[in-house]
């Protein structure tokens, strides 16, 4: 593959952003969208808008046949058994929200543990804190090891017989490491413990497989993989969905609706109440066949590639820290330099056009952990180059000489 | 947009060595910041004494250079003002950095008004203002004697 062509299909690249060729080194935050998916948005409102799934005219039609293709995209690219364990929703969080809401009423009470990892991002810790509040539940930890992995073994020492569910990542957004979840996922079920998977930084780098990993539940964002904001994917086994309760009320997801009592919709529609994100999930059909027609084993290749040439060339330069050192790592790469704060970092990078993200990246159990405040973090895409790297270094470097180090 | 404007040698100096960091035994009113878009945090310490005078004032925390240096040229202008000069100052510097090009404040001398006027290199940077403005906002709420700790995002 060529990566020079594959980034001029990306609009943003073409223009300069405050006088500087655009390094963009946020992906893990949110991707750059390529041509195919904006223009996908734009005709859709233009040519083809309806509302979905409800009236019966031409256009109402087409577009519920265009919304229901993009549900079998993600069916086939996920490699899940059925298209109606599909859910959409406006994004990761919101998956993950209406997985702890409803399986949290109907199987969590007083003293039932939950067991996450201390490397969570916020969204796949609040809403179970949330039940913490609700419901009086423990939320257990899995510890993080020196080189910023959490490893089976980690897991299998905080599951107790109150272990009710266990969430995790699968891939760090901090020390890009790849969590064993098939593993996870074996150990768990073996004691009959249900497993969702945080796939926000799994699904745009690494290749899927629902029926392979045999996951519970699997978080999906949109606007990380190539697509629009505003659309997230909830995969979860068929069994549960048709277990759990509904998570929203509204239009959509009925079946009859009388003074008495109401009955809910069959799957997908039980947990797709009022008007979607229509035009959002029939571009994000384009997002997956960018990836497909890419392939996501050279994405991986590639994003690996530049990980290596990035952790080298960072690992050279004096005075620059970089976070966790992941066996199996993901192409993001949080650092710190002795003497220069990261939001310091970020603006003086921002000067010469490379964009990074500095903070705790949603993640304060981790940098406390880390005894860290902050970091700084640059993290990959399909369009980055060895080019860009070279630019982050040469910027790391200006800040170094700003503050005399 | 300039870096050196944002980064002048007084703000790298104060960013460095910030000075009164730290706590004190007596100090009578304090309050917590925090910005929880990055996670920066300050905590000032003050003692009035029976004269509404801020006999002393230190503060701890963490951030970037802009908002250590913030609260380090802070704590070093208003140590032996009366609290209603405090506040003045206080507005006086918000202003500046929400709008105003200048100090007007009578209360502060030309060389202090130069040293407070290196942190308005900000205004060219939106994102960044909060952490100039964080440990004022929390000089003001522990004059009030305010249990709400401050956040930038309010």
């Amino acid at each position: 593959m060529n990566i020079d062509d594959i980034k001029r299909e990306f609009p943003i690249f073409d223009d300069k952003i405050q006088n500087n060729d655009l390094v963009y080194l946020d992906s893990a935050n949110s991707s750059q969208k390529p041509r195919v998916v904006v223009d996908r948005i734009y005709d859709f409102y233009t040519k083809e808008f309806s509302n979905v799934g409800r009236s019966v005219h031409y256009l109402a039609v087409a577009a519920t046949n265009l919304y229901e293709q993009t549900r079998v995209s993600v069916q086939k690219y996920i490699n899940a058994k059925d298209k109606d364990e599909i859910v959409f929703t406006k994004g990761a969080t919101e998956a993950i929200n209406l997985v702890a809401n409803t399986f949290g009423q109907k199987y969590l009470s007083e003293g039932d543990e939950v067991l996450l990892t201390e490397l969570e991002h916020h969204s796949n810790y609040v809403p179970w804190h949330f039940l913490r509040k609700a419901k009086n539940i423990k939320i257990e930890f899995a510890e993080i090891n020196d080189d910023g992995e959490v490893t089976l073994e980690a897991i299998e020492k905080k599951i107790t017989n109150k272990t009710k569910i266990i969430s995790v990542s699968h891939l760090s957004n901090v020390t890009g490491a790849i969590l064993p979840i098939k593993e996870i996922v074996q150990l768990a079920h073996s004691k009959n413990i249900p497993v969702l998977i945080d796939g926000c930084q799994g699904a745009p780098h690494l290749k899927l497989d629902m029926q392979d990993i045999d996951c519970d539940f699997y978080a999906i964002s949109g606007h990380k993989m190539y697509g629009p904001t505003g659309i997230g994917i909830l995969y979860a086994k068929k069994k549960w969905l048709e277990d759990l309760p509904p998570y929203q009320g509204g239009g959509g997801m009925i079946n009859e609706v009388k003074k008495e009592g109401i009955t809910y919709g069959e799957l997908p529609n039980k947990y797709e109440a009022g008007t979607m994100a229509t035009a959002q999930v029939i571009a994000f059909n384009e997002s997956i066949k960018f990836m497909e027609k890419i392939g996501i084993q050279n994405i991986e290749k590639h994003e690996k590639e530049l990980l290596d040439y990035g952790l080298e060339k960072l690992r050279k330069n004096n005075s620059v820290n970089i976070i966790g050192n992941p066996k199996e790592k993901g192409g993001v790469i949080s650092f710190t330099i002795e003497g220069v704060h990261p939001h310091d970092i970020a603006t003086i990078l921002d000067e010469d056009g490379v964009a990074i993200r500095a903070g705790h990246h949603c993640c304060q159990i981790l940098h406390d952990k880390l005894n860290l405040p902050a970091t700084a973090r640059a993290s990959f895409g399909v369009y980055n180059t060895k080019d860009d790297i070279d630019k982050l270094d040469e910027a790391i470097n200006k800040c170094k000489k700003i503050f005399n180090l | 947009m300039d870096l050196k404007d944002l980064y002048q040698e007084i703000i790298l100096d104060h960013g460095k060595n910030p000075r009164n960091l730290g706590k004190f035994d007596n100090y009578n009113k304090d309050a917590k910041g925090n910005n929880p878009l990055c996670g920066d945090n300050v905590h000032v310490y003050l003692r009035l004494n029976e004269n509404k005078k801020v006999e002393d004032i230190a503060f701890e925390g963490h951030g970037c250079a802009i908002s250590m240096a913030s609260a380090s040229i802070m704590t070093d202008m208003v140590r032996g003002k009366e609290e209603k000069e405090v506040k003045e100052i206080v507005t006086d510097f918000l202003g500046m950095i929400k709008e105003k090009d200048s100090l007007e404040t009578n209360i502060l001398k030309d060389d202090e008004k130069t040293k407070l006027m290196s942190l308005s290199g900000v205004k060219q940077y939106p994102m960044r203002v909060k952490c100039a403005t964080l440990s004022w906002h929390t000089l003001t709420s522990a004059l009030d004697n305010s249990d709400q700790i401050v956040k930038t995002e309010d």
